[in-house]
């Protein structure tokens, strides 16, 4: 009789919990977006600064991500494959981007490549404008999604051991061969998974592309972005909207997710 | 009666475990429940564990009705195939736990561990963790933590089944003397009848959810009831309709009305036993066993030809199952 | 710096088998540049005044203010994740009904919802117009609502594996012993998740200390009263005080390091028993 008033009771305690917390909200913006009918919602998302947003979201993830996953493959199998000095050191720069607060990243990115910064000069004369523009956003994007390929490879890596690329060494296949052949059909699960990771952060980014951008309305704008600059204006309607478009964007991702995450973990 | 299982019977979907199964284990017994996986034997211990609920039937144990009682107030001690060691705590723990649960005092506690892990031959381990330990000695201390609490029944499921064979042996013979000199009721389920009839008094021969035969281990060895129990219990050698155990294939160089043209294939030399592969007249091909002075006496080889006769036999009637007392019939051939 | 991976000995030198050392030599130089630079660079602005220009940074009173604040609510909410993430992976991994897996799923939106949508989303419901008539904009309750949605997958992801894996012969083994379910949850099953819910309780406190999007919004950056560390640090840029921003930024990044070995360390700790 106990069993099943505990089993009942955490099932409530947890299934409430997500609920007034997670789900009702993300319902509620849906009903808000629209309250007014679809008219209203779509003026707001085509509206030419919104229209700019979503193209320039969309531009900075197309750059970010394939980066990051190539990138992010080669550091999984440097870590997993390799030895080296200065290892957990890697490891451990790669384990930042989780734990550090966007802003600092954001400032960090000024200070090295912004005008009074360390290159700041070489870059200005080199016509080369970072902060508050386009490369800088895409900088500070590619700083927060840095980790994602990596980490989902690296178990699949050490999951499937070298023992295969052993056997293709043997049979005569170099290493680009190999790779190509062998380890990478062997990672791919692991590498689309990590890519739907990237690209919802790479879409979903705030706090550093924030503190980067400057905020020039129409010009270095993000999604994100925007939707502060519409809510402070007290463009409910507007910030909303945007947020739905993001809101789908992020459901999308989930469900990604959950499609994808058995077969990694097969 | 130390335990008393009635009419249980268990599903797992579609998948009946148990049929209708009804047991009596007499107090101080250390029996064993055989037979091959799927037969139902572990879901039975773990019914009369309290760790599975029967769809119906009742448990009683020492005249309790326990059948309403959760696994932890029927008072039993099980030990895991795979140990379910307590990874987390030391060896000395693991034991103690079921003591420190009932509040006994430190000091009674201290003790009784401490004999304990002499009585499993543990000496010097108790500060380690099972990881630290072989699976042979996993398995005593798994024992000994069962033992602790001086339960009324002792229940072993395949407790040696994860272990190398020379270790399964030790632990066997180890097994009986620990219940010769704890005299707990002890049920062990096994899927080697080897084992069963070197450590058990009493065999329980189980198949597809049903009990086949009880008895004394030679009992079910002389007078099996079916085909199914005749195999598993031992070797056997089918000559056409008859079931005969190997040791009773006669062997001989020349007729006797009786017997049947067979070329021998190949000789098998264990040791003590010898192994005799045979190809009857009739293309039917069959074992023999005798020992190393009756085959040198024989002086056979790979080709030779002979003539084999079985001197005892048995017949069943068809299938393997046993509905009610159907006798074999036994035949035993004039020397 | 890295040997190239398994290729046939002996062989004349192929641009192939330097492929790999210049790959991952380019992989450094691009971590240099996203990373190690940046961060480098904030390491040298923040004491560029000396150590009295660093010091003055780190304890001007809103900072200290701040600080505690951070501190304070992301302690907070790591406890209650904490209990709130067990709970729930032991009903995803342990219970069973319809829309389970939709559950499931649900956990992973706090990874994939964009912050600053967090924080409009929280608002709606609990905000000025809230329609069950919760108000917790501009106060440091919203800042912990808005840190809970941002780090509930944490724990719960950390436990789940860990609950699926567990032995539950343990538990089994523990049950014949008399253990009643309190106390075989309380001796055997607790002590094998601890580690887990401190890896995962780690990730998130990293998370809550830095968290910026979410929070924006909610708190109102009411200096002394509501306004967080990442807040403060936006704050001081946008003063245009880059090198007191970059003192309290370095003091964030110390303490991201120190929680990321402890996280570490848990889960060293985790698998030390494992054989």
């Amino acid at each position: 009789m106990t069993a099943s008033l505990t089993r009942y009771g955490l099932r409530f305690v947890a299934l409430g919990y997500l609920l007034a917390l997670l789900i009702v909200p993300v319902v509620m913006i849906l009903r808000k977006a629209f309250e007014n009918g679809f008219g209203p919602f779509w003026t707001a998302i085509t509206q030419p600064d919104a229209v700019h947003a979503l193209k320039l979201t969309l531009e900075i993830a197309l750059i970010s991500v394939p980066l990051n996953t190539a990138f992010g493959i080669v550091f999984a199998i440097m870590l997993v494959r390799h030895d080296f000095p200065g290892k957990s050191v890697l490891n451990a720069f790669l384990a930042l981007p989780f734990a550090l607060s966007p802003v600092v990243i954001g400032l960090a990115l000024i200070l090295a490549y912004g005008e009074g910064g360390w290159f700041g000069k070489d870059l200005a004369n080199a016509g080369f404008q970072v902060v508050f523009s386009m490369p800088g956003m895409i900088l500070a994007t590619l700083f927060v999604s840095l980790p994602f390929v990596a980490r989902e490879v690296m178990p699949v890596l050490r999951e499937i051991g070298d023992e295969q690329e052993q056997a293709a060494a043997t049979l005569g296949a170099g290493a680009f061969t190999t790779f190509r052949r062998i380890t990478l059909p062997a990672i791919r699960w692991g590498v689309i998974y990590g890519v739907i990771l990237t690209t919802a952060r790479c879409i979903g980014e705030y706090g550093a592309v924030a503190v980067i951008s400057g905020n020039v309305i129409g010009e270095t704008e993000t999604m994100p972005l925007i939707v502060k600059r519409l809510y402070d204006g007290f463009d409910k309607q507007g910030a909303y909207s945007v947020s739905v478009v993001l809101a789908a964007i992020a459901l999308t991702t989930v469900l990604l997710m959950t499609l994808f995450k058995p077969k990694v973990e097969a | 009666m130390a335990i008393h299982a009635l009419n249980v019977t268990k599903r797992f979907g579609d998948f009946v475990a148990l049929d209708d199964v009804s047991l009596e284990i007499p107090d101080g017994s250390l029996t064993a429940l055989l037979g091959p996986s799927g037969s139902g034997k572990s879901t039975l211990l773990r019914v009369i564990a309290g760790l599975e609920a029967p769809d119906t039937g009742t448990v009683s144990l020492n005249g309790r009705d326990v059948s309403t009682l959760p696994a932890h107030r029927r008072g039993v001690g099980f030990v895991f195939q795979h140990y379910a060691a307590f990874k987390h705590m030391t060896v000395a723990r693991n034991i103690a736990f079921g003591l420190e649960i009932r509040k006994r005092p430190k000091k009674e506690i201290k003790q009784r561990v401490a004999e304990l892990i002499d009585l499993v031959h543990l000496e010097g381990l108790g500060n380690r963790y099972p990881s630290q330990l072989s699976g042979g000695q996993r398995q005593r201390m798994a024992l000994a933590r069962a033992l602790a609490v001086e339960p009324e029944v002792l229940l072993l499921d395949e407790p040696f089944g994860a272990l190398d064979a020379r270790v399964r042996k030790d632990l066997r013979a180890w097994l009986r003397r620990l219940h010769d000199e704890v005299h707990v009721t002890t049920v062990i389920v096994t899927h080697d009848q080897e084992e069963a009839m070197e450590v058990a008094d009493s065999v329980v021969v189980m198949q597809k959810g049903r009990i086949e035969q009880e008895g004394a281990p030679q009992e079910l060895y002389e007078n099996p009831v079916n085909r199914f129990v005749m195999s598993f219990v031992g070797p056997v050698s089918t000559l056409g309709d008859a079931l005969v155990r190997p040791h009773d294939l006669e062997i001989r160089h020349s007729p006797n009305g009786t017997t049947r043209a067979a070329t021998v294939d190949r000789l098998v030399h264990l040791g003590f036993e010898v192994r005799v592969m045979l190809t009857l007249d009739d293309g039917e091909q069959v074992e023999a066993q005798l020992t190393r002075d009756e085959a040198a006496q024989l002086g056979i080889d790979a080709g030779s030809s002979v003539y084999v006769r079985p001197r005892a036999e048995r017949h069943f009637a068809d299938g393997d199952e046993s509905d009610g007392q159907e006798p074999a019939t036994v035949s035993q051939s004039s020397p | 710096m890295s040997q190239p991976a398994a290729s046939a000995p002996a062989r004349t030198f192929s641009p192939a088998a330097a492929l790999p050392g210049l790959a991952a030599g380019v992989a450094v130089l691009y971590l240099s540049i996203i990373v190690l630079l940046p961060l480098s660079a904030l390491a040298w602005a923040a004491r560029d005044g000396g150590w009295d220009a660093f010091w003055s940074a780190v304890s001007a009173p809103d900072a200290v203010a701040a600080l505690k604040l951070t501190m304070g609510v992301a302690a907070l909410v790591v406890l209650l994740n904490g209990v709130f993430g067990t709970i729930l992976a032991w009903v995803l991994v342990r219970d069973n009904f319809i829309g389970k897996s939709a559950v499931n799923a649900i956990v992973d939106l706090p990874f994939a919802l964009p912050t600053i949508v967090v924080g409009v989303v929280l608002l709606l419901l609990y905000g000025y117009q809230s329609p069950v008539g919760i108000n917790v904009a501009y106060t440091r309750a919203g800042i912990v609502l808005a840190l809970m949605f941002e780090t509930l997958p944490f724990v719960v992801r950390s436990v789940q594996p860990v609950l699926l894996e567990l032995d539950r012969e343990m538990e089994e083994a523990a049950a014949s012993l008399g253990a009643t379910p309190l106390t075989c949850f309380r001796r055997i099953v607790f002590p094998n998740l601890l580690p887990a819910i401190l890896s995962g309780g780690g990730l998130a406190f990293a998370k809550a200390i830095g968290e910026f999007g979410s929070v924006v919004l909610i708190s109102g950056n009411i200096p002394y009263k509501t306004q967080v560390a990442s807040v403060l640090i936006f704050g001081r840029i946008e003063s245009d005080n880059q090198d007191a921003a970059a003192a309290i930024s370095v003091l964030m990044l110390a303490l991201a390091l120190a929680v990321l070995m402890l996280i570490g360390l848990a889960q060293r700790w985790g698998t030390k028993h494992d054989r």
